[in-house]
């Protein structure tokens, strides 16, 4: 135990002395938290729309108003022909193309109906669908008003309708970021400890610093211990900050759930993260190769986590590897318990998984850190 | 000549890296009190050698007591009763010269009272007064080798290790570390040491010479020099070492 106390003394003296440490501990998370819930947003804003208006009539520019009304889209440009429409999204100055042909508004008069054009660009996909959904929701309310107007009310029996009324649980304003921050403290929780710890680690190889511990009657679990328990605490003063100084006084998020539970969580999950980076530092020689193979990890926990996209539309390959990544269970559980107020019963399956990550990283790590090298 | 006490006791070591043959079957005693030099051109063999007897290479086969304690069943023992001075300067160098003493005297064990009794006493002796507050990276090179001696017999260990302890080091330091390992003597600690440089060589009480993963030789210097009817140290090892096989690394 007093060895335990000596290395750790030592690894907070180096940590607090590394210039570079702290900043990248604390002003990192906290300018991403600000930043990125901000800009990694999927609702389409500023779909831009290009207008080949063929017939120039009052109903058509009715229309146009409408779509630009609708707050989706921004009208790029009212070219004379298709093929300069055309020109326009191959440029990419344009997401999509509603025409509207030469007798819109009389054939809507004469014949009770007409028909417009849409090409949409389709390169992203996501913005595609959700803007020719777009687009085609506002061309059909804007039949039905032109329909109320066009005929009187009383001549035709009430159509029949069905009222939706909707009621939004958890995050009632249905806002994005609500959902976001969240997800990015568990990210940035999980970066820092995970890549210092795994950088702080392989450094006693790189500068051979871990001879004289390997020759010294240091154990192997004294020096994992001192290794992990630093960052462990910088984990939580880390998660900290973003839920109770971010989250709460830019986004306003105030955790609904247990904060007891939401903490207990953060230290079980943090155990297995760190594990994670040692075991990667005990395969590595350098801090390169460290940040590489962490890279590597990172990127597919993270992309898999179901932080950005949900892991129940994946493949089900796809869903298997993501139930693989300690990174889901916790972002499921910080909006589990932070938006909804989940309790301990909702989490057996969280907490079941992650201990089986904390006990398989770390018990890996330790027999891997071989003393005789 | 008195009957001395072993403190080193190896038999028919050996250490493979696949069919490569790193150390090759070597047997040898080293006696309490005694500075053995460990002397071979590079690659011979000495770093491997030197580690399986510390503990941090496990050998393929053969046996080795240290300090009394068999390497295999008892390395936790062995580490306490040793010190170690890897060739490459392994201190921690973003800690002071105060910080490096409290950690390894904290490490074995000795009390906060040891700890501060032992480093001021230390530094004064090292001169280091007027830089025990500074980072280790800021020390010259002599300095540091100087304390890394001092830090690996901090806990008066029965064997000190030393793997080129004055490599790249000036002759007046050079001097002075040798002193130090005198004074290590004085106190009945045993010292193992390589080195490239023939005149340390002389310095040592007895001398094994490797060449190709073998002891090739080992006597005291005087007896050698007799032996091989050579002048100087210098030329019983260019005799020795040119013999070898291996192309040095």
């Amino acid at each position: 135990m007093r060895v335990i106390l000596f290395l750790l003394r030592k690894e907070f003296v180096q940590i607090f002395r590394n210039r570079m440490f702290l900043p990248m501990i604390f002003a990192m998370p906290l300018v991403q938290l600000l930043v990125l819930p901000l800009a990694a947003n999927y609702e389409m804003k500023n779909i831009v729309a290009v207008v080949v208006d063929h017939d120039r009539s009052m109903v058509s520019q009715q229309l146009v108003e409408k779509i630009a009304a609708s707050g989706y889209f921004r009208i790029h440009a009212y070219p004379t022909s298709f093929d300069e429409a055309f020109s326009l999204i191959e440029g990419d100055r344009g997401d999509l193309i509603l025409e509207i042909p030469k007798d819109f508004e009389s054939r809507l008069i004469e014949r009770g109906g007409s028909s417009v054009f849409i090409a949409v660009n389709a390169i992203n996909g996501i913005k595609a669908s959700l803007g020719g959904a777009y687009l085609r929701q506002i061309l059909t309310s804007f039949s039905s008003e032109l329909r109320e107007r066009q005929m009187p009310v009383a001549a035709f029996p009430p159509l029949p309708l069905i009222r939706l009324k909707t009621s939004v649980r958890f995050n009632p304003i249905m806002s994005y970021r609500h959902f976001m921050v969240p997800g990015f403290l568990v990210l940035l929780v999980t970066i820092i400890s995970t890549y210092m710890c795994g950088l702080h680690a392989v450094k006693e190889k790189e500068n051979g610093s871990i001879e004289q511990i390997n020759v010294s009657p240091v154990k192997k679990y004294q020096f994992i211990l001192g290794k992990l328990i630093p960052f462990w605490i910088l984990g939580v003063v880390v998660f900290s900050l973003g839920l109770f100084v971010v989250a709460r006084w830019v986004y306003g998020i105030l955790p609904v759930g247990s904060l007891l539970l939401l903490y207990a969580y953060l230290l079980l999950y943090l155990v297995a993260m760190l594990g994670l980076g040692l075991l990667v530092s005990t395969y590595c020689h350098t801090q390169q190769q460290v940040m590489f193979t962490m890279f590597f990890f990172m990127m597919i926990f993270i992309l898999m986590s179901g932080l950005f996209t949900p892991i129940e539309s994946m493949p089900r390959w796809a869903y298997l590897i993501a139930c693989c990544s300690p990174i889901t269970y916790f972002t499921e559980v910080a909006r589990m318990v932070i938006l909804k107020g989940s309790d301990f019963s909702h989490l057996h399956i969280h907490i079941g998984m992650m201990s089986f990550f904390a006990l398989l990283f770390n018990s890996w790590a330790v027999i891997n850190y071989k003393k005789t090298l | 000549m008195k009957e001395k006490k072993v403190v080193i006791d190896v038999e028919g070591l050996t250490k493979c890296f696949g069919a490569f043959k790193a150390v090759d079957n070597i047997s040898f005693e080293v006696f309490q009190g005694e500075i053995f030099g460990f002397l071979g051109a590079n690659g011979a063999g000495k770093t491997t050698a030197m580690r399986m007897l510390c503990g941090l290479s496990l050998p393929t086969s053969g046996k080795a007591r240290v300090a009394g304690f068999d390497i295999y069943k008892q390395s936790e023992q062995v580490k306490r009763n040793i010190g170690y001075m890897s060739q490459k300067f392994s201190l921690y160098e973003d800690l002071t010269v105060m910080e490096n003493i409290r950690l390894f005297g904290g490490i074995y064990g000795l009390s906060h009272k040891q700890i501060k009794e032992k480093s001021s006493e230390l530094i004064e002796t090292l001169d280091l007064i007027e830089v025990s507050k500074k980072l280790v990276a800021a020390l010259p090179l002599g300095w540091k080798q100087k304390l890394a001696f001092s830090i690996a017999i901090l806990h008066k260990p029965q064997i000190v290790f030393l793997d080129e302890p004055t490599g790249g080091v000036d002759p007046i330091t050079r001097r002075q570390f040798w002193k130090l390992i005198y004074k290590a003597t004085s106190e009945s600690i045993t010292v193992f040491v390589t080195t490239h440089y023939m005149d340390e060589a002389e310095y040592c009480d007895r001398i094994s010479m490797m060449v190709d993963g073998r002891i090739k030789a080992l006597d005291s210097p005087q007896n050698l020099k007799m032996h091989f009817s050579a002048s100087s140290m210098d030329d019983v090892f260019l005799r020795l070492a040119r013999k070898a096989q291996r192309q040095a690394e």
